[in-house]
């Protein structure tokens, strides 16, 4: 979906593929 | 405010984006929880590249409040990498894109400071000194600059 954030679950991960990119770590209630 | 579609915009073009859910995600929540120090939700971290969180958002903001927080995330990124010119550039976006934001005379601060370490001129210092006196007299970072009249 264009209009949508694809949010990543394993934060290392996403730390270890990001290059120069910076994490945005949302802890969240909202419903998925 | 991750469905504006101007905050998926700006998410998608300058970060990572990873997600700890209380509910759905609860050892993720409680681990990076623990890690981090965040135990309330919504919280939002602005994290480098070296795993250093560089700012925190607690609680819901509006939509251009929280744009410019994640502006000013940015910002503040950048100049902890002493990337000074480009903590300039986007410390300045977030004074002219969300002027009315708590986050716009903190930013106007950092620009001068940005700028000053670009230019090593005190005389950038002393101009945002002179700006506060136009806008946003009563934040604490006009009281901050004050020094550099």
């Amino acid at each position: 979906m264009p209009n949508e954030i694809s949010w990543s679950h394993d934060f290392d991960s996403s730390l270890q593929s990001a290059g120069n990119k910076l994490i945005l770590l949302d802890f969240s209630a909202a419903p998925m | 405010m991750y469905t504006d579609p101007r905050v998926v915009d700006f998410v998608k073009h300058n970060f990572v984006p990873v997600r700890a859910h209380v509910k759905d995600d609860k050892d993720a929540f409680k681990k990076l929880g623990d890690r981090f120090d965040a135990h309330w939700t919504p919280t939002t971290l602005v994290v480098d590249s070296n795993g250093t969180e560089r700012h925190r958002i607690e609680g819901f903001l509006p939509v251009d409040d929280f744009l410019s927080q994640l502006a000013l995330g940015a910002a503040k990124a950048a100049f902890a990498r002493q990337d000074y010119a480009t903590a300039e550039r986007l410390y300045r976006e977030v004074v002219e894109k969300y002027p009315s934001t708590d986050a716009a005379p903190e930013a106007q601060y950092w620009t001068g400071v940005s700028r000053y370490r670009v230019t090593s001129d005190a005389g950038a210092l002393k101009e945002t000194a002179t700006a506060f006196s136009n806008r946003y007299q009563e934040s604490s970072w006009a009281k901050k600059a004050s020094v550099w009249q």
